[in-house]
């Protein structure tokens, strides 16, 4: 039996205070998530329970208890209080997937400070842009990545504290820096908890826009009734599960399904804190006969390029439910993993701003390849006409899949800027940025973003600030940043750069390019093809007309070129 | 050590390692994280302007990356060619 029985039957009399009662919680009272994902959790008799099993790349295990969280959860918070971090500070988690970052997580959240995750692979300017726009105040990290922040903090002096957690004393510690050992520090077994409200925030997601630089994404404690019972019902989370969400809390993925829902629901989950590979993700679910999977289209195909040899070499029998996110997931992939895995991924919807599941599909209803599925229970989701911002009233055609507000996870605003935040509502509906049609059994299917902004290997990057970062490289005089399709990652950047007067075009400057902006950026960000150009094709008021370059890289219409610049 | 696994050594430790990093020939770099799926494709490049070889998509997998040694057997694969 599934925990949401039937969706159609959960349709008729829907309301969130389904998940209020199950928590305990009701209008008014004190609601800190710190405290129901770990001490609420041990006094419901589940303090031995392996709350999180932790492997690294080498091999090393490490597990915690419920007990063992709500423990070294009130030690992080017994520090930052020590330090002077007050309610609403933010802290930044900038970590590797160890087990600090998912405990420091806890803690800070439990004295009432906003949590910051960052994802660790971010070079010194993207992270100098998050930690300055939010005014941060301290940041939990590892000796690793200590050099970025040295290049950095003289320019940030709201970061008074860089907390390393795994300090082993071989160099000295410089300004503003401390040494921090979960495991060593005092760990009391209670904590007066911040009495945060509904409406306290929490967590600060940082999400990259078509223009401007990234956008903090503020979330507050009452976000946990959607996370709970979306874990519940759509991740179908049961108490004997063991459950492995593969995505990195520096996304919201990794906090919303990677801390706060399995653990709001008192479930064992592991952590793989290593690089992909087949074999070792397989390997990974064997050996903790992982039941319930929740994973992303990049990974799933990466894992059909890699073919049925290494699902041979293992026993995957413990696997029971298939979830995906981040981007849509191809029909292409549903159909492989009923194949390999004898069930479907079933894809998820949703994104930064909504802070919970949106467009799902359900177990026990039917799933349709490449599909995204039907709104949650709850949601009251639709597409709407671009020219009039009114839903389409016949099922087929394509437009702006919007939103009703007012779910418990639904962003409350983007930090700093609340135009930005005003600019995502039209005739009261939240527009999350995409575009997609509704058949006629109600099923959501995907066309696209509605902006310039990329989704590469699910996570989104800013041609904006692609190009800014491009413009600093000194031989760079102009560029253009696109998609451009990928079999595995689904787009990828592509950058069209006219080089200063003089520079060679060749390998060299090529790769150099490529390498800046990976460090100074990401990864992610990387242009994974540079194309060299003499010009790039403008209006006759200058602008840089990228949905041409972009049509030409996916093989569509370049559309009306009437405001072209002549040559 | 032969001079191309000293050249990739070198490459690797430059471009993807933080300044106390150290790593050797059998050190793991996909599966340790320290070269991601993304950043691997400025490594092919690099291999294949440094050695004027192409290595095909399919032969540019996560395992025949992880170390500088796959690396080299990899490169010498594509050098004879």
């Amino acid at each position: 039996m599934f925990n949401i029985r039937s969706y159609d039957e959960r349709l008729k009399d829907f309301d969130w205070s389904i998940a209020e009662k199950e928590l305990g919680y009701k209008e008014g009272d004190v609601i800190n998530i710190g405290w129901y994902i770990s001490d609420r959790i041990c006094e419901m008799g589940k303090a031995d329970k392996p709350a999180l099993i932790w492997e690294g790349f080498n091999g090393e295990e490490k597990n915690y208890t419920y007990n063992d969280v709500k423990r070294f959860s009130n030690g992080f918070a017994v520090c930052l209080q020590k330090i002077g971090i007050k309610p609403g500070d933010r802290v930044c988690l900038f970590m590797d997937r160890v087990p600090e970052l998912y405990i420091g997580f806890v803690g800070i959240i439990k004295m009432g400070a906003i949590a910051q995750p960052l994802f660790s692979a971010f070079g010194d300017e993207s992270l100098f842009v998050r930690l300055n726009d939010a005014g941060t105040s301290a940041i939990i990290t590892q000796k690793k990545h200590v050099s970025k922040l040295r290049k950095i903090r003289e320019q940030l002096p709201n970061l008074k504290h860089i907390i390393i957690v795994d300090y082993d004393g071989d160099k000295p510690l410089q300004e503003r820096e401390a040494a921090f050992s979960m495991e060593k520090a005092d760990a009391p077994e209670k904590f007066d908890i911040y009495p945060s409200k509904a409406e306290t925030p929490s967590l600060l997601h940082y999400t990259s826009g078509t223009t401007g630089q990234p956008k903090g994404v503020q979330h507050v404690h009452y976000s946990l009734i959607s996370q709970y019972l979306t874990t519940k019902w759509v991740l179908d989370l049961k108490d004997d599960d063991i459950y492995w969400c593969t995505a990195d809390p520096g996304w919201v993925t990794g906090t919303s399904y990677g801390i706060i829902g399995p653990w709001s629901m008192g479930v064992t989950q592991c952590v793989l804190d290593s690089g992909f590979t087949a074999d070792r993700w397989y390997g990974f679910i064997e050996k903790h006969k992982i039941t319930v999977w929740y994973s992303a289209p990049t990974a799933i195909r990466s894992l059909m390029k890699a073919g049925e040899e290494p699902i041979k070499k293992h026993n995957l029998s413990s696997l029971r439910h298939l979830c995906s996110v981040g981007e849509p997931l191809n029909a292409e992939a549903v159909i492989w993993s009923q194949k390999m895995f004898d069930k479907p991924f079933y894809d998820t919807y949703w994104q930064t701003e909504t802070g919970s599941m949106m467009i799902c599909n359900y177990p026990g209803m039917k799933v349709k390849p490449g599909s995204m599925g039907k709104p949650f229970p709850g949601i009251t989701g639709t597409v709407l006409n671009p020219d009039t911002h009114e839903p389409w009233e016949t099922y087929g055609k394509v437009g702006l899949i919007a939103f009703r507000p007012g779910w418990p996870a639904m962003m409350r605003t983007y930090w700093k800027n609340q135009e930005a935040y005003q600019n995502k509502f039209k005739n009261d509906w939240y527009l999350p940025g995409d575009r997609s049609s509704i058949d006629n059994e109600g099923y959501f299917w995907f066309i696209g973003r509605d902006d310039d902004v990329i989704n590469t290997g699910g996570h989104l990057v800013s041609p904006f600030e692609v190009e800014s970062a491009l413009l600093e490289h000194p031989s760079v005089a102009e560029s253009a940043v696109v998609s451009k399709p990928d079999e595995i990652n689904m787009e990828v950047v592509k950058a069209f750069i006219n080089l200063k007067p003089g520079i060679k075009v060749d390998d060299d400057i090529e790769l150099e390019i490529m390498n800046f902006i990976r460090k100074k950026l990401s990864p992610l960000a990387m242009p994974q093809e540079i194309e060299f150009v003499d010009s790039l094709p403008k209006t006759r008021s200058g602008k840089i007309m990228r949905r041409m370059l972009r049509a030409k890289e996916w093989g569509e219409e370049i559309g009306d070129i009437s405001t072209l610049e002549n040559d | 050590m032969e001079e191309m696994h000293k050249n990739v050594l070198d490459y690797v430790k430059r471009e993807y390692l933080d300044d106390d990093q150290e790593i050797g020939l059998d050190s793991p770099l996909i599966s340790s994280g320290i070269v991601d799926s993304f950043s691997m494709v400025s490594l092919k490049r690099f291999l294949e302007k440094k050695y004027s070889i192409s290595i095909p998509d399919d032969k540019a997998t996560p395992e025949a990356f992880d170390t500088v040694n796959k690396i080299c057997v990899l490169v010498h694969e594509f050098n004879k060619k």
